[in-house]
């Protein structure tokens, strides 16, 4: 008797289940602290995504575990190897910040479990690094730096000012400017992180008289350079560039009309017309009462995209091969149009630039001017060996 | 110390427990536990005993992470020689550290540390060669002889290292240096009067404790298999600070119970969401800071020898 | 280098060393006087910031909500030293950091939960735009602002100390406390009172700040880094040395942010400047610390 109990529980083991009856995802996000309302919008735009869809993903009815990483890489890993190893999750998802989930991802990619990114999307697992249990639903981290190097070529600004925090994320951003910006550069200058008084900074700006800025400064540091370089007097003269997360809902609300004018890059608006985004954008304002930022958007199309490889697989979600094929399909309507990955599974889209200007009831918005970028891919994809 | 046995006998005994409940997981973190518990032992060395309130403690865990780290990406894959590295570089750093702060008293003592540890932060910060923010990634564990990947041996290896540092602490308190370390805290003026050189006392102190703090931060490096500039923020010296006082400032166990109860309260909080609270108080787990901040009041306020001041009949921190 | 450049500069430096002056002021006079590190004072200056956001979009009129804030602010502050701060005077200095840490970590949620991440406050139409001083010097209207009410506050400060009962009453407390005791001073009153002068100059400091600076949870742990470096630079329990420290650090953060990179250029290959000398200027402050405390470490002017 005992004997076949144990072959029977053997035998159990290594048949694979049937069918799995439902999809459990693990997000994991930066929930708390200064930088909350990115992981929150993320969070509320992924939730909106599968309320939508009847509380499922592909039509199996999906189950959402949610952990905070405190904006601590350690943390963000004990949250990550909690939902791959003790709750097994299908799907890994969430995290804001690059250095948060490059020290969370691994414990994913070793147990095969796939990460799909509403945000994070460093160079190097788009080269050399790249991962088949990586996919990317945003944008790689250098492509609104690019776009926004790209614009300011096709403007014909004779000399720019770069500024940025003086850690290698804002390095890079710089660096993927320069890229794609032909033009002269005014100054390069890097801050103190978290720095708080720019005026330093502002009077050299002044001294050097270029056409336009591109900065740089996520958080708290964007929100304090723009008050002050518009009350130093210098939006009048110099045209203010910004990657498009700098210049979203949740820096306009505490900067104000200070940002009117900003010119900035980023793969999505609010006023995309497609009939995804016009749904998304009512329902995400009907839900929570406030407009949704470029990350919400993210969070929505990281949901749509799980959504589409579950319903292409017919719910046969243990098969993990079958799974990363139907992702790399990418059968779904994106709210920002025409979606499609590369080699390196991150994604092949358009970059539009984008003004903070008043909506018709007065709101301040980014209102779409033109597309800099058509079907734009990354610059480290040939060094992928991923086909 | 009935009750001690007890405690290494169920911190032996608890992977046995937790594979037998099919848990194993938390190994991982019970591992995480543990690793905190020794680099909050080692503030407790310079903070409790030696009543130097030093907010730059995090630069020494963070050196030694480093350092194993760099290490490891470098091709030196073995810990028998990167931990020690890792030890000796954080002693070198409390050196010199300690070599200029001890010069200066109370609140003067306190912001100088802080601003080492924020130089080391900002410096860390910009170097790309080493990852810069986005930190480093290490492929697997280092070499030691036994396989450190299996999460059990890691376990154990990591509380064969604490209960070694225990022991090693509680000698040290007890000997005639202990003694000296805790008179000066209690009375500089009438240490110095009696003959005892201070600085040098102090120095010896807080290199110790930043060597231990420094295997600690080579431990963690090990543990996530991930290093970055953030171990090194004035933040973490006061999350190890937290553990001190809520374990017990100055008492043995101190750093140990302090780090079980903060992580545990966080990780009670995060992963336990209790229904009625949840009801009353939407998203309350994003606000684990409340939590937090209150605990640490009430124990400064009402039980200011911590937890272990709790179980103990000493009304004074002793060996 | 055109005079323009270091005429701003220059007027940069000081009101940045104004604006730290009206936080490190509250601090070090509660540091002299009641022995007592306070961690909090950064988050009284967030208090104040967030209570002015609140007061300005209520009322409409960016006077009256910063007028306001000021002593709704002080209140708070003298509500908390009476309740909670009063038991930490006896205490050793680890219990008041930890304390006064915790009461940051319940602060911060508690604004959280209150006002949420964030709160605008928009700059006053009026002073937002730049003033030509002299001509072809444009300097932002509301910095001249913080730097005319800085001098106010700092020659109100002096007449206040060393012109009046009361000041003098606070100098021997922070030079002999239990002298002053025993010459029968009501050192509770005296306390609750420095205090909430501390808690209105915090207040003062985050609502004029606000439109330059960022509203949200936690603005008030970078700046009292800043105002700690301040205080032990100058000296604690000293007005003059907060003023004196104050001033330093913003002259040596303006100037290192503004010239070093330039400096270091100059002599330095740009791969190795272009590192070096951000690097450096960030933590310039630090090291002028480190510098003072090496020759003086009692700081400038100690009070004791």
């Amino acid at each position: 008797m005992k004997k076949a109990l144990i072959l029977a529980a053997a035998l159990g083991a290594a048949v694979p289940a049937v069918a799995a009856d439902k999809v459990k995802i693990g997000f994991v996000s930066t929930l708390s602290g200064p930088s909350a309302a990115l992981g929150v919008d993320i969070r509320d735009a992924f939730q909106l995504a599968i309320k939508l869809n009847g509380g499922k993903l592909g039509g199996l009815p999906a189950e959402v575990q949610i952990a905070d990483d405190q904006f601590k890489p350690d943390v963000g890993r004990q949250a990550a190897e909690k939902f791959v190893k003790l709750d097994k999750v299908n799907f890994l998802t969430g995290f804001v910040f690059s250095n948060i989930m490059l020290a969370s991802v691994p414990v994913a990619f070793e147990n095969r479990v796939i990460y799909v990114s509403p945000n994070a999307a460093p160079s190097p697992l788009a080269g050399k690094q790249c991962n088949p249990y990586f996919f990317v639903a945003s944008w790689p981290n250098d492509a609104y730096h690019e776009a926004a190097g790209q614009h300011a070529t096709d403007k014909g600004y004779k000399s720019v000012y770069l500024m940025a925090p003086n850690y290698q994320a804002g390095k890079d951003s710089l660096a993927g400017f320069k890229r794609f910006y032909k033009g002269a550069i005014a100054n390069e200058v890097y801050t103190q992180l978290g720095q708080l008084d720019y005026s330093a900074e502002l009077a050299q700006v002044r001294a050097a008289k270029p056409d336009a800025m591109y900065i740089f400064l996520p958080g708290g540091m964007g929100i304090n350079f723009i008050k002050q370089f518009v009350a130093a007097g210098l939006s009048r003269d110099i045209q203010l560039i910004t990657p498009g997360f700098s210049s979203d809902q949740d820096i306009i609300r505490p900067v104000g009309e200070a940002m009117l004018g900003t010119f900035d890059a980023a793969h999505w608006a609010l006023d995309l017309d497609n009939p995804a985004n016009k749904k998304f954008v009512a329902a995400f304002e009907k839900e929570y009462g406030r407009l949704p930022t470029v990350y919400a958007s993210q969070g929505y199309d990281a949901a749509l995209l799980i959504d589409s490889a579950v319903r292409e697989v017919k719910g046969r979600i243990e098969d993990v091969d079958a799974v990363r094929k139907a992702l790399r399909a990418a059968k779904f309507q994106s709210v920002r149009g025409s979606f499609k990955f590369n080699r390196n599974q991150y994604p092949i889209q358009n970059y539009y630039l984008r003004v903070v200007a008043k909506d018709a009831q007065g709101r301040l918005v980014n209102k779409t001017m033109g597309t800099i970028f058509k079907d734009r891919g990354d610059a480290y994809v040939q060094d992928c060996p991923m086909k | 110390m009935k009750k001690i046995i007890f405690l290494v006998a169920a911190a032996v005994a608890l992977p046995l427990v937790l594979q037998f409940t099919n848990n194993l997981f938390y190994v991982s973190l019970a591992s995480r536990i543990l690793i905190y518990a020794l680099a909050a032992t080692s503030l407790n060395l310079v903070l409790g005993y030696g009543g130097m309130i030093s907010f730059g403690h995090a630069a020494f865990v963070g050196t030694g992470a480093y350092v194993a780290s760099i290490l490891f990406v470098e091709g030196v894959t073995s810990a028998w020689i990167a931990w020690p590295a890792a030890l000796a570089a954080a002693a070198l750093a409390a050196l010199l550290i300690g070599a200029v702060s001890l010069r200066t008293r109370g609140v003067y003592f306190i912001m100088i540390t802080l601003a080492f540890a924020q130089m080391m932060f900002y410096l860390v910060n910009s170097m790309k060669v080493y990852g810069g923010d986005e930190g480093l990634t290490l492929p697997r564990r280092p070499d030691l002889g036994v396989d450190l990947g299996n999460e059990v041996a890691f376990y154990y290896v990591v509380l064969l290292i604490l209960l070694l540092s225990l022991f090693l602490l509680a000698r040290l308190a007890g000997s005639r240096f202990g003694r000296v370390i805790v008179a000066i805290r209690e009375n500089e003026q009438r240490a110095e009067a009696l003959g005892f050189p201070v600085y040098r006392y102090r120095l010896a102190c807080f290199v110790i404790a930043g060597a231990a703090g420094g295997l600690a931060g080579a431990l963690l490096a090990a543990h996530g298999r991930y290093v970055n500039p953030n171990v090194l923020h004035w933040t973490q010296s006061g999350t190890l600070m937290i553990m001190v006082i809520l374990g017990g400032v100055g008492r043995l166990w101190g750093g140990v119970l302090g780090a079980v109860a903060l992580l545990g309260l966080e990780h009670l909080i995060a992963d336990y969401p209790l229904g009625w609270l949840a009801a009353l108080a939407p998203n309350y787990q994003q606000h684990a800071g409340l939590a937090v901040g209150l605990v640490l009041l009430a124990v400064v306020l009402l039980a200011p020898q911590g937890i272990a001041g709790l179980f103990s009949r000493n009304t004074r921190a002793r060996a | 280098m055109s005079w323009v450049l270091i005429a701003e500069q220059s007027l940069n430096g000081l009101q940045f060393g104004l604006m730290l002056f009206l936080l490190a002021a509250g601090l070090t006079l509660v540091f002299g006087i009641m022995d007592m590190i306070n961690l909090a004072h950064g988050s009284l200056y967030m208090l104040g910031a967030f209570i002015a956001a609140s007061l300005v979009q209520a009322t409409g009129s960016f006077v009256l909500g910063v007028v306001l804030a000021v002593p709704a602010t002080a209140l708070l502050g003298m509500a908390l030293e009476v309740v909670l701060l009063r038991t930490l005077y006896q205490r050793d200095h680890l219990s008041q950091v930890l304390a006064t840490f915790a009461l940051i970590l319940i602060l911060n949620e508690a604004v959280r939960l209150v006002w949420g991440s964030d709160a605008p406050l928009p700059m006053p139409v009026s002073l937002s735009g730049p003033i030509e001083l002299l001509p072809g010097l444009f300097y932002p209207a509301y910095r001249l602002l913080i730097i005319g009410v800085g001098l106010a506050v700092a020659i109100f400060l002096y007449v206040l100390i060393l012109r009046t009962k009361i000041g003098m009453l606070v100098r021997a407390g922070a030079s002999n406390r239990e002298m002053a005791l025993a010459m029968g001073v009501n050192i509770r009153l005296l306390f609750t009172l420095v205090f909430g002068v501390g808690a209105a100059l915090c207040a003062l400091a985050g609502a004029l700040l606000a439109p330059l600076l960022a509203v949200q949870v936690g603005m008030g742990e970078n700046i009292l880094i800043l105002a700690f470096v301040v205080i032990v630079i100058g000296g604690i329990g000293s007005i003059r040395g907060a003023l004196v420290g104050a001033l330093l650090v913003g002259v040596v953060d303006t100037i290192g942010r503004a010239f070093l990179p330039i400096a270091f250029g100059a002599f330095l290959p740009p791969q190795v400047a272009s590192a070096a000398g951000p690097a450096i200027a960030s933590v310039a402050i630090y090291l002028l610390m480190a510098v003072v405390l090496f020759v003086k470490p009692q700081g400038l002017f100690p009070a004791r």
